[in-house]
């Protein structure tokens, strides 16, 4: 241990979400949420040590090929193939680096590798639909895979999902954990989706990637940019009431 | 590789001075970018989220061992199938094997500190080690605790909550967090109780008996 001294320790805090762009819980359009969505206010929980550590995940989470998800089973992936890339930053634009991306998604014709997905599609024997990397020194994070389809999932009458990738993030610390999905421009499914349209208008366009044809792959893969903002640290350093111990 | 000084990180979102205000050229506040929104983890994370060994926070067969188990229940008291819970604690000694911990990282033999269980036998169970009393800030320690995540279909962020020991009484009557919470009704929600092969705690995302949730 070391660092810890008399004159006490000022630990970084994560600034707290704007209320007016983040997400709620719960959603009324999005029916699962009626009875799973807390109800009460949540308590005020100032970070403390167990708040602003995180765990260390990286390479080790990572087999070979994780990156690339057109390629599974010995054989290639039916669909689109398009080329998924951006950088993880947190909010005072600082590059996340060492960071474990958990990725997950619907095969090209709409169908997850899940035994509760029944929607009448085709599985595709090579795609699983998982896929991992780590950020770079950079924050910066790439992965090749299949465009996914839109599938309908019975929130309401003829309801289906935008064409999304999941993304599971850690930052370095407990505050800046994200689970969240990544859309593709101008998809005409958002207007009656639920899940894309919980999250307040004003923040809408940060869920969706962009087309980029400079990295597009001639003759290969069309290339789509997505970066991802985590919370980021206060400005200024929290300090303890009688700045004697650490918090 | 070697790292190119001026390759700066791309401003998707530049800091906009407000309508009227006359640009100096020089930013009027710090660089803040939006916060990209959190967003269900849907019925299929079981495909992204699973690793034969995220239960483990301690490693099989690790002196002073054991499981916390429960259920996630929702509003009805219906057992949720599709949730992940995931935990995050101190070692044995207080310390966290995290860079990010100003007193250093700390390592403490076959401690992960970091375990994700799914729900889908109904039932999530996560192997781990007694979390030591760390430092409350306020010159105290805070009990043994495990702070908490919750993910499920049906939300769409993840809830925070935290574990506390029951057989730890004389620790938790000192604890800043739980002496926060307006009652007894609300302290017992966050309560694990001795159980067969450790400890057991159920959450309950809503209903009378609703878990407390923190905003971190
Ligand atoms: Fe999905």
């Amino acid at each position: 241990m070391t660092g810890t001294t008399s004159s006490g320790l000022h630990l970084p805090g994560y600034q707290r979400e704007d209320p007016a762009t983040r997400t709620p819980i719960g959603s009324a359009g999005y029916r699962s949420t009626a009875l799973r969505a807390p109800l009460r206010t949540p308590v005020d929980l100032p970070q403390r040590l167990t708040e602003i550590t995180g765990p260390v995940l990286g390479e080790d989470r990572i087999r070979p090929g994780d990156a690339d998800l057109t390629l599974r089973n010995g054989g290639e992936a039916v669909g689109q193939r398009i080329l998924v890339y951006g950088r993880v930053l947190d909010s005072s634009g600082r590059p996340v680096p060492d960071a474990l991306v958990e990725v997950w998604q619907a095969n090209a014709s709409g169908r997850y590798r899940h035994v509760v997905d029944t929607f009448p599609a085709p599985l595709d024997p090579h795609f699983d639909g998982l896929g991992r990397v780590v950020t770079d020194s950079l924050g910066r994070y790439e992965f090749m895979t299949i465009k996914p389809g839109a599938y309908p999932w019975g929130n309401h009458h003829n309801a289906w999902r935008p064409a999304h990738i999941h993304f599971s993030l850690f930052g370095r610390a407990f505050p800046q954990r994200l689970v969240t999905q990544m859309y593709f421009p101008d998809d005409p499914l958002f207007g009656q989706d639920p899940i894309f349209n919980a999250i307040p208008a004003a923040a809408r366009h940060r869920a969706i990637s962009r087309y980029d044809l400079e990295r597009t792959q001639d003759n290969w893969a069309l290339a789509f940019e997505w970066n991802i903002v985590l919370r980021g640290r206060d400005q200024t350093p929290f300090e303890t009431e009688d700045d004697g111990d650490v918090a | 590789m070697s790292v190119n000084p001026l390759d700066v990180p791309d401003v998707t979102e530049p800091y906009q001075p407000r309508s009227g205000q006359r640009g100096t050229g020089w930013l009027t506040g710090p660089l803040q970018l939006g916060l990209t929104p959190s967003a269900t983890v849907g019925p299929y994370l079981a495909i992204g989220l699973t690793w034969p060994d995220g239960t483990w926070a301690a490693e099989e067969g690790a002196e002073g061992g054991f499981w916390i188990r429960g259920r996630v229940f929702d509003g009805a008291g219906e057992v949720v199938p599709d949730a992940m819970v995931e935990t995050w604690q101190a070692d044995p000694e207080g310390g966290f094997p995290s860079p990010e911990d100003p007193r250093g990282a700390s390592s403490y033999p076959g401690f992960r500190g970091y375990a994700r269980a799914q729900t889908s036998t109904g039932e999530f169970g996560i192997f781990t080690l007694k979390p030591g009393r760390v430092p409350d800030g306020h010159g105290g320690l805070q009990s043994p605790h495990v702070d908490v995540s919750v993910f499920a279909r049906g939300l769409l962020d993840r809830v925070v909550t935290r574990i506390y020991f029951a057989d730890e009484a004389e620790a938790n009557a000192e604890d800043v967090v739980l002496r926060s919470l307006p009652d007894d009704a609300a302290r017992q929600t966050l309560l694990a109780t001795p159980g067969e092969d450790g400890y057991t705690l159920d959450i309950r995302l809503q209903g009378e008996r609703e878990t407390v949730f923190f905003a971190v």
